[in-house]
């Protein structure tokens, strides 16, 4: 049976599950009924001064039909009087003594103010601070949030107050607006931290209402880029945490945020090499009730991979990713359509054509305007019932409307096999191309030999 | 039977007493349909529709929310493409070739998808179908007949850039979209919001019987080229004794008189004879109309009856009751109307010319079936008749002989398209045939004056 205890960076929990910072962890009710429904840890909505947020505050991307495949706020860290989320921050610990409660922290850049908010935080009952160095929006204006993440001395020095006086493990919250994230990482080492949790939310405009061609959230006419997460952004988080995950300069726990919906989201970032993983879109969307499948669907797959706890698989993904001249250009795959499957949507064929490399056919090998042509040109009649078609069915795909693969030509991109709308119908299979394994790096290193 | 009172308009309280067969799709839901379609490429239920609607980029442009180019792309190829979203047999055309049911799902709604862009167009009506302007003088085309393939050729000329007039010699344009399709399917209002937007094109539509008030060979000097869209003759009698008595009405003439006459009523226990779709449209509407019991009776079998399965499925949830192998021999009559009908039983023979098999009487199995209404649903007979010693238009069982490409006749001023071509086929297969011709036309008159440019030049 799959352990899922897990201790990160010196903080326990029963499970990596946490909830990010954000409003799903603004006050101790709902921190408490999250714990109840089964997260490991929170982390509790920004502490702060109090500040005043607009309405409206959120926008959507919508994406073929399905609601909000990405997310974006410009609302502020928490509008609660510290006294009061400290309170409760000390009520959830002591009701929850085996949960994670971390306190997330963006004061004004003054060592005193910091010093202040870690020691009451810490004198709550709070597991661990997070230094919130990534809000995008608004506070990054008053030179908090990500205007301290995106310049690495600020972000060090930063970090070296709060470890002149914290106890409780620190970690140090990224934001993904840099160009290179790992120079944040390592100041953030540098300075002291305990752990990493990336990434914060990306600066983003959703969208623009056609109408009133305000860009959304609409607040009074006006709009403010906000920033971005949900299930858009998982690609870039799982980018950014191998980035400092991978990087020998940093070598700090990472805590990974980022789109992650459910079990699998979660497991790929463990791969990367996180410790925990924190969830705050899916958990607006759907509710707390969301963290069951999680644990549960992670533990069958601990269990089918034969992984007794998450340290078992963290970090295995990580020497499989390498840098593009380590590829062997060597290794060929061509893409395979199983007749039996295939449907006739020809997507591939079209994929092929326009996308890629013209090496999927039609009967006849016609290009795309002339299959087009020649079906606009077909004379159709509606079948008069039975008379005409006794056995009109269409179980069966017509043969001709089956493509097949030029394997010669084929270069193995993946594309066809991507817009298939039919699992297994298309298969990617390695060919053998009689040469030994030769990367970028390799061939170059060769030549230059023999000049 | 002939007309009694002058078919006025379309009757309104027939909204109540059919509720539509496939309700509308509200948007959100027509958003979630239009996002299930794969978008295929030359995607067979494009190459299954006889006017070639692009199927996958109407549906793409509702997923946009771009109805405006959706009803274009569907108008584009289809004139009615209103109606055809309604009466469409969508199982055997765009939606049986869906490739979703290879893929173990549910095909695509199509025709609903049609219809939700269609119906944002008749709503929205700021323009979209581009028309070019008439040459001066340029070219002049009759067409001959108010139903679809008319209509069909009259709005691709317009759009060609040529005059033409629809000659029609019923009260109502729009043919039997407007007085032969099942109220539950197609409102009578519909199709004439359909043929104001033909006219819009500039197509001008003159009411006269062309044949008997105005003869063909009147309009050829001032026509260059003629269409024939003349659908079929009335529907065939039962040709057996007392079929002259009052209660017999033949389904078109039943599907008519209820669309667009207010006053009339159903009979009480009707039998309805025949297996097409017209008999089952006749039959449904008599049980919509408040008949007490309504009975059908075909000669053959349900494996022989010619109406779609969709259709004779809905049928029996409606609440007809089906006799096979039963043939009437005679009205039954008092005091001229009639009580009931005479039938004799049947068996099936030997598969004739068509592949059916025919059948033949069962000796002494004569009974009798006491009702007050009959309704023969035979088919229609061809338009021989009108054309037989005509103007040198070839036809062959009744039908107009044309090449199947351009729709035109054997004389080369007569293009046809349409039932009177096909012997009597679906809506979307006339507006096909109808807009065939047009370009055809348009081609030949397009060659014309440019013969007409050299000569002078």
């Amino acid at each position: 049976m799959a352990d899922l205890t897990t201790r990160f960076a010196g903080i326990g929990c029963p499970n990596p599950f946490w909830l990010a910072s954000g409003p799903p962890t603004n006050c101790g009710e709902q921190v408490m009924r999250a714990f109840d429904a089964g997260w490991g840890g929170a982390v509790w909505k920004t502490l702060g001064d109090p500040i005043v947020n607009v309405s409206s505050r959120y926008s959507s991307v919508d994406w073929n039909g399905q609601r909000m495949m990405g997310l974006n706020n410009i609302e502020l860290i928490t509008d609660r009087p510290l006294e009061v989320n400290l309170r409760e921050i000390a009520e959830v610990k002591k009701r929850y003594p085996r949960h994670a409660v971390v306190a997330s922290l963006m004061v004004e850049s003054k060592r005193e103010t910091w010093h202040e908010i870690v020691k009451r935080c810490e004198g709550a009952g709070a597991d661990g601070l997070e230094l919130n160095f990534g809000c995008p929006h608004g506070m990054s204006e008053r030179g908090m949030g990500s205007a301290v993440g995106q310049v690495p001395e600020y972000s060090r020095m930063i970090t070296e107050w709060v470890k002149e006086v914290a106890r409780t493990p620190v970690l140090v919250k990224l934001t993904p607006n840099i160009t290179d994230i790992r120079m944040a990482a390592r100041a953030a080492r540098k300075g002291g931290a305990d752990g990493l949790s990336a990434i914060n939310t990306i600066n983003s405009i959703t969208g623009i209402d056609l109408d009133t061609f305000t860009p959304r959230p609409n607040v009074g006419g006006k709009s403010s880029h906000g920033g971005y997460c949900g299930p858009a952004v998982k690609p870039i988080a799982l980018y950014h945490v191998r980035q400092i995950a991978s990087d020998p300069e940093v070598g700090l726990p990472i805590s990974g945020i980022g789109g992650i919906a459910g079990w699998r989201e979660a497991a790929e970032f463990i791969l990367l090499g996180c410790g925990t993983v924190q969830v705050c879109t899916a958990a607006m969307h759907y509710g707390y009730r969301i963290v069951e499948d999680m644990i549960d669907g992670l533990s069958n797959w601990m269990d089918e991979k034969g992984f007794r706890t998450v340290d078992d698989f963290r970090g295995l993904s990580l020497p499989k990713t390498t840098e593009w001249k380590h590829l062997d250009l060597n290794y060929k795959i061509v893409a395979r359509i199983h007749e039996d499957k295939c449907i006739g949507c020809d997507l591939c064929y079209i994929a092929c054509w326009d996308g890629a490399h013209q090496c999927i056919h039609r009967a006849g090998y016609a290009r795309p305007a002339d299959v087009e042509a020649a079906t606009k040109a077909r004379l159709t009649v509606t079948p008069i019932g039975k008379l005409d078609s006794p056995a009109h069915t269409n179980s069966k795909t017509p043969p001709e409307r089956i493509p097949h693969v030029d394997e010669a030509e084929c270069v193995g991109c993946n594309l066809c096999w991507l817009v298939c709308p039919v699992e297994g119908c298309i298969t990617m299979e390695q060919v053998d191309t009689g040469r030994p394994g030769e990367s970028w790096e390799q061939r170059t290193a060769e030549a230059a030999k023999r000049l | 039977m002939s007309h009694t009172g002058a078919p006025s308009s379309p009757v309104s309280r027939n909204l109540e007493r059919f509720p539509e067969r496939h309700p509308p799709l509200d948007s959100q839901s027509a958003l979630a349909e239009a996002n299930r379609c794969l978008f295929c490429f030359d995607a067979p239920c494009t190459a299954a529709c006889p006017t070639h609607i692009d199927v996958p980029r109407f549906i793409k442009k509702i997923s946009t929310g771009n109805l405006r180019g959706s009803a274009s792309t569907i108008l584009d190829a289809n004139i009615l493409g209103l109606s055809c979203s309604r009466v469409c047999p969508v199982d055997v055309l765009c939606e049986g070739s869906c490739v979703m049911q290879r893929y173990n799902k549910k095909p695509i709604e199509i025709g609903r998808l049609q219809r939700h862009a269609m119906e944002y167009f008749y709503d929205h009506p700021a323009g979209g179908i581009k028309v070019s302007k008439p040459a001066a003088g340029a070219g002049r085309v009759a067409c001959i007949g108010g139903g679809p393939a008319s209509l069909a050729c009259a709005a691709e000329l317009c759009r060609q850039g040529y005059a033409a007039t629809v000659f029609d010699n019923r009260p109502l344009p729009g043919g039997l979209n407007t007085y032969g399709v099942a109220e539950y399917k197609l409102r009578a209002a519909d199709s004439l919001r359909e043929v104001e937007m033909v006219r819009s094109l500039g197509v001008e539509f003159r009411h006269a019987a062309v044949g008997k008030d105005l003869p063909l060979a009147d309009l050829e000097g001032d026509f260059s080229f003629i269409f024939l869209g003349l659908g079929l003759g009335s529907m065939e009698r039962l040709g057996i004794p007392g079929e002259d008595a009052l209660g017999v009405v033949d389904a078109l003439r039943f599907i008519e008189r209820y669309k667009t006459q207010p006053g009339f009523e159903v009979g009480r226990r009707v039998a309805v004879i025949g297996g097409g779709n017209t008999a089952i449209d006749a039959a449904n509407a008599a049980v919509r109309l408040g008949a007490l019991e309504v009975h059908l009776f075909y000669r053959r079998t349900e494996r022989e009856m010619p109406a779609f399965s969709s259709e004779y499925d809905h049928s029996k949830v409606e609440g007809v009751r089906f006799h096979w192998l039963a043939q009437p021999v005679q009205v039954l009559a008092t005091d001229g109307q009639v009580v009931g009908l005479k039938f004799v039983r049947t068996q099936l023979g030997e598969p004739d010319a068509s592949g059916r098999r025919n059948t033949v009487p069962v000796p002494k199995s004569h009974f009798d079936f006491a009702c007050d209404m009959i309704v023969p649903a035979l088919g229609q007979s061809r338009l021989a008749a009108m054309l037989s010693s005509t103007r040198g238009i070839e036809l062959k069982f009744g039908s107009i002989v044309v090449d199947r490409a351009t729709g035109r006749t054997t004389n080369p001023q007569y293009f046809a398209g349409g039932d009177c071509v096909n012997g009597g086929r679906e809506v979307v297969d006339a507006v096909a045939d109808g807009k065939r011709a047009a370009l055809a036309i348009a081609d030949a008159l397009r060659a014309e004056a440019a013969e007409g440019a050299e000569s002078h030049g």
